[in-house]
C-alpha cells in the first residue's frame, strides 16, 4: 500500500522502495520535461511562467485531490465539472460589492460543493446506484441548477476581497496555489495519519474485509464524496474569483482531468492504493506538458492529443511496471 | 504409461526460490497425492503442470489429447453468469445459427455433470451467492465437461463437507477407471491414504520422495514432509469448564455463560436456534453445506442479522445489526473466505492486524504510528507471524499466516466471545496444529469460542460440547468424549437419506 505511515525502525527496504515507486518514475518523467522544455524555450524557466504554470493546475489540482478520496473507496465523481460552475454561481451571487463580507460567498460556495458530494453519497449508499450513475445524475442537474439560478448569464460584478482569491498574491506566491498547497497537505497528513484515511484504503482495498472489521463502510463513503463535494466548491470559488464572474457554463470536462491527474499520479480506479502526493505530482506532469505545448506554439487541437496519449500511456507503464 | 512428465522444473517469485529441479511422472488411471507443506511449492507445481505458469528451466512435456484442466483452491467462477453457463464456459454447445449458443443443450449439459457429481444444484440458477463448497462442485463439473485426461485438484475438498467429499471421491474413481489421471492436493492425510495411489513429497521448493501410497503410512508421510518426525496431536483435554447438557436446562448458572442465543431466526436460513456458551468453552459447531453453520455465525457477529430471537452477551440482550455492533459487545469473528472477507490484500500485515482496533490506538482521528506498531509487533511475537517486516504486504504471506494475522486481528479487539468460521481451512499441518493449540490456549483464558469446521477430527478433537446443523436448525448436541465421526453424521445428513 502506498500511504502507510512513515515510521522508524528502517525496515523492509524493498517495499519501501517499492511504495516510492510510481512517485520516482513520475517525478523522474518531470525533471526530463523541465530539462528538455529548459533548452527548447528559454522562456520556460522563468520565475513569471513557472508561477503562471502552477497557478493553471491549481484548480485541477484542487478537484484531483478531492477525487482521489472517492477513487480511493473504489468509486468515481463525474460532476466535478458541474460542481465547479454551482458553487462559483452560487458564490458569486453573494459576492457583490458591499453585501456580505467575503467569508460568506467563500462558505456558500463550499458548502453548496459539500451539499451535492452528500446528495452523491447517499445515493451512491443508501440507493446502492453505482458511483458513475449517481455521479453522472449529479453532473447534469447541478449544471441545470447553475443555469437555473444565473439564469443562464455569468454573475459578474463581484468585489475586490472576492477576486482577490484568484488573483492575489502572498509573498509573490499566488493565492490559488496556496489554496492548493494546503489542501495537499491535510489531505495527505488525513490519508497518512487519520483512521479515517486508513479506513478509506481498506474500504477500496477489500470492502467486506473492512466491513468484516468493524469498519462502517457507508460512513467512510459519505465522508469521501461529501469530502470531494467541498473542495470542488473550493475550486469553483477559486475560478469565480480568478475569472471575476460566476460562469455557469464553467468547468466542462474538469472531472475528467481531475480523474486523468489521480490516476496518472498512481491511484488506482478500482480503489485501495494511491494518495494525495502522487495526484499533485500527475496534475503538475498534466500541467507542464499543456504549459511546454503552449511554449512550442504547438496548436491546441494536438495538445488534446497528446494529453490523451499521456494519460493512457501513464497507466500503461504503471501496469507493465507491477506485472514484472 | 505417463500422460504428463515435468523435468528438472524450477521456478522463482521476486527472487524466491518456489521450486527448484523438480522431476514428475503423472500416470493415466492415478489418483496422484502432491503433498507438502504451505509453502514448499505444490500450487506453483501445480499451475505450471496445468500451462498456467511458465518454469524459469526445465520442461513439461504433456503426451495426451485432450488436455489438462485445473481446480483452484480459491474457484474461479464468473458470478452473474449462471452454474450451466459456467460449466460450458468456452465451449458453449453451437446453436442453429453462427456465433450463437444452444442454451437448452448447455443446461442439459449442465444438469447431467451435476448429477453425475451427485449435486442437486440448479444449472439456471446465478453463481453469485454460491458457497465456496458449491462453487468448487461447479469447477469440477467444469473440468469434467472438458474431458481432460489431467485433472489437477488444489485442495479440492478443503470447502466440502464429509457427504460432498465422498460424492467427490467416487467421481474420482470414476475419473481414473476411464483412464484419466487425477493430481490432488490436500492437507487432509486421512483422504490421501483413503484415495491416492502414489504420494509425491515436495519440501522448500525440493521433490523429496515419490512412493506407492500402499508403501506409506501418516507418520511417515508427515516426517517426509517436514523432514522430522513429529509427534502425535496433544489428545483433548478435559473442559476447563464443566460443560453441562446446557440446552433446556433452565437451572444452570447463568454466570458463567458469555453468549446466549434464544430463538434466532432468519426466513430460509435459521430456525429457532438456542444455545448458551460458557466462559472457557469451545463449542463446536458442525454440518453440510448450507446447514446454517454459516448464517448462525454471520448472524451472531451482524454481517447478515437475524430477523427473530434473541442474543445476550454476558446476560445482557444486544441489539447486533452490523460487524461494529458485535465488535463493541466484545463478539469477534474470523471469517471462512480469508481472500474474499478476510485480508485487505495491498495493505501490510501491521495495517490488517490494527485495522478493527485503530481507536486503542489512536488520539481522535490520529493514529499513533508508534502504538500501533508496537501492538502489531507483539501480536506478531505473540501468534508467531512470519513475516519480513510489520510492513510487508499481507498478499505475500502463506495462507498459514494469513490465517494467523486473522486470527490475532480478532484477538487484537480484545473479544470475550471469539467465531472462527473453519480456522485450519487451506493451511499445513505444522500451522494447523499451532491454530489447535492457539484455540484451546484462548479457551484456557476463559474466551468463549463458537468454532465451525467441517473437518470431524479437528471437531472432536477440540470441542468441549458439539452441535450439529442441518437445515437451519441444531439437530443435535453431543458430547465429544463419547461421539463418533459416525454419530455426527447421522445428524448432519438430511432425514431420510
Amino acid at each position: 500500500m502506498t500511504e502507510a505511515p512513515v515510521l522508524g525502525m528502517g525496515l523492509g527496504m524493498p517495499s519501501r522502495l517499492r511504495r516510492l515507486g510510481p512517485r520516482v518514475g513520475l517525478a523522474a518523467a518531470l525533471v526530463l520535461l523541465f530539462a528538455a522544455l529548459s533548452l527548447a524555450r528559454p522562456n520556460f524557466l522563468t520565475v513569471a511562467n513557472l508561477i503562471n504554470l502552477v497557478r493553471q493546475i491549481s484548480i485541477n489540482g484542487i478537484l484531483a485531490v478531492g477525487v482521489t478520496f472517492v477513487l480511493l473507496t473504489g468509486g468515481v465523481d463525474l460532476s466535478l465539472g458541474s460542481l465547479v460552475a454551482l458553487t462559483g454561481v452560487a458564490a458569486a451571487s453573494f459576492a457583490h460589492p458591499g453585501q456580505f463580507p467575503v467569508i460568506v460567498p467563500v462558505a456558500i460556495g463550499i458548502l453548496a460543493g459539500a451539499a451535492c458530494g452528500v446528495l452523491n453519497g447517499v445515493v451512491v449508499t443508501r440507493g446502492r446506484v453505482a458511483p458513475f450513475i449517481a455521479t453522472l445524475g449529479m453532473m447534469t442537474a447541478a449544471r441545470g441548477l447553475a443555469l437555473l439560478i444565473s439564469e443562464g448569464k455569468p454573475v459578474s460584478n463581484l468585489r475586490g476581497s472576492f477576486t482577490v482569491i484568484g488573483s492575489g498574491q502572498v509573498w509573490g506566491v499566488p493565492v490559488p496555489v496556496l489554496v492548493l498547497c494546503l489542501v495537499a497537505l491535510a489531505a495527505s497528513v488525513v490519508l497518512r495519519k487519520f483512521r479515517m484515511g486508513r479506513y478509506l484504503y481498506a474500504v477500496g482495498g477489500n470492502q467486506s474485509a473492512a466491513r468484516a472489521s468493524g469498519v462502517r463502510v457507508n460512513r467512510v463513503k459519505m465522508f469521501a464524496y461529501t469530502l470531494c463535494g467541498a473542495l470542488a466548491g473550493l475550486a469553483g470559488v477559486v475560478l469565480a474569483a480568478r475569472i471575476t464572474t460566476g460562469q455557469p457554463n464553467a468547468g466542462a470536462g474538469y472531472e475528467l482531468d481531475a480523474i486523468a491527474a489521480a490516476v496518472i499520479g498512481g491511484t488506482s480506479l478500482s480503489g485501495g492504493t494511491g494518495g494525495a502526493g502522487g495526484t499533485v505530482l500527475g496534475a503538475l506532469l498534466m500541467g507542464v506538458i499543456n504549459n511546454g505545448l503552449d511554449l512550442l506554439n504547438v496548436p491546441s487541437y494536438y495538445q488534446q492529443i497528446v494529453k490523451g496519449v499521456i494519460i493512457v500511456g501513464a497507466v500503461w507503464m504503471d501496469r507493465s511496471r507491477q506485472n514484472k | 504409461m505417463t500422460v504428463l512428465e515435468a523435468r528438472d522444473v524450477s521456478k522463482s517469485f521476486a527472487g524466491e526460490k518456489a521450486l527448484s529441479g523438480v522431476s514428475l511422472d503423472i500416470h493415466r488411471s492415478e489418483v496422484h497425492a502432491l503433498v507438502g507443506e504451505n509453502g514448499a511449492g505444490k500450487s506453483t507445481l501445480m499451475k505450471i503442470l496445468a500451462g498456467q505458469l511458465e518454469a524459469d528451466s526445465g520442461s513439461v512435456a504433456f503426451h495426451g489429447e485432450r488436455g489438462v484442466a485445473m481446480i483452484h483452491q480459491e474457484p474461479m467462477t464468473f458470478p452473474d453468469l449462471t452454474v450451466a453457463e459456467n460449466i460450458c464456459m468456452g465451449r458453449e454447445p453451437a446453436g442453429r445459427f453462427p456465433g450463437t449458443v444452444d442454451r437448452r443443450a448447455m443446461r442439459r449439459e449442465g444438469a447431467a455433470l451435476l448429477e453425475r457429481l451427485g449435486s442437486r444444484l440448479d444449472p439456471d440458477r446465478n453463481m453469485r451467492g454460491l458457497s465456496v463448497g458449491l462453487m468448487q462442485m461447479v469447477e469440477i463439473a467444469k473440468a469434467l465437461a472438458r474431458e481432460a485426461e489431467v485433472i489437477l485438484m488444489d485442495e479440492p475438498t478443503s470447502a466440502l463437507s464429509a457427504h460432498e467429499t465422498n460424492l467427490l471421491f467416487d467421481v474420482v474413481h470414476d475419473l481414473t477407471g476411464d483412464g484419466v489421471a487425477v493430481v490432488y492436493t490436500s492437507h487432509k492425510m486421512a483422504e490421501i491414504f483413503r484415495i491416492a495411489d502414489r504420494v509425491s513429497v515436495l519440501r522448500d521448493g525440493r521433490h523429496i520422495a515419490t512412493h506407492p501410497a500402499s508403501e506409506l503410512n501418516e507418520r511417515r508421510l508427515v516426517a517426509l514432509m517436514v523432514g522430522r518426525e513429529l509427534e502425535a496431536a496433544p489428545a483433548r483435554e478435559p473442559a476447563a469448564v464443566e460443560a453441562g447438557a446446557g440446552v433446556g436446562g433452565g437451572s444452570e448458572e447463568e454466570q458463567g455463560v458469555a453468549l446466549e442465543v434464544r430463538g434466532l431466526s432468519k426466513p430460509g436460513k435459521l430456525h429457532g436456534i438456542q444455545l448458551k456458551v460458557r466462559k472457557g468453552e469451545i463449542l463446536g459447531i458442525t454440518g453440510l453445506m448450507g446447514s446454517g453453520r454459516t448464517a448462525l455465525a454471520c448472524a451472531l457477529f451482524g454481517l447478515a442479522p437475524a430477523k427473530g430471537g434473541e442474543i445476550r452477551v454476558n446476560g445482557r440482550v444486544v441489539r447486533i445489526a452490523n460487524p461494529s455492533d458485535a465488535l463493541s459487545n466484545g463478539i469477534a469473528m474470523v471469517t471462512e473466505d480469508r481472500q474474499a472477507s478476510g485480508i485487505v490484500p495491498r495493505m501490510s500485515v501491521e495495517q490488517n492486524l490494527t485495522l478493527p482496533s485503530l481507536g486503542a490506538v489512536s488520539h481522535g482521528p490520529w493514529i499513533d504510528g508508534r502504538a500501533e506498531r508496537k501492538m502489531a509487533t507483539a501480536q506478531m511475537r505473540a501468534l508467531s507471524i512470519k513475516a519480513s517486516s510489520p510492513r510487508q504486504e499481507i498478499a505475500g504471506l502463506s495462507g498459514g499466516n494469513q490465517q494467523k494475522v486473522m486470527i490475532g486481528r480478532a484477538l487484537l479487539t480484545n473479544p470475550g466471545i471469539l467465531i472462527l468460521d473453519e480456522p485450519t481451512r487451506g493451511i499445513d499441518i505444522g500451522a494447523k496444529a499451532e491454530v489447535h493449540e492457539l484455540i484451546r490456549k484462548l479457551a484456557r483464558e476463559g474466551k468463549a469460542i463458537l468454532m465451525i469446521s467441517s473437518e470431524m477430527p479437528e471437531i472432536l478433537a477440540l470441542s468441549d460440547r458439539i452441535v450439529v446443523m442441518r437445515g437451519g436448525a441444531i439437530s443435535a448436541e453431543l458430547d465429544p468424549r463419547t461421539a463418533t465421526q459416525e454419530q455426527i453424521l447421522e445428524h448432519a445428513m438430511p432425514e431420510g437419506a
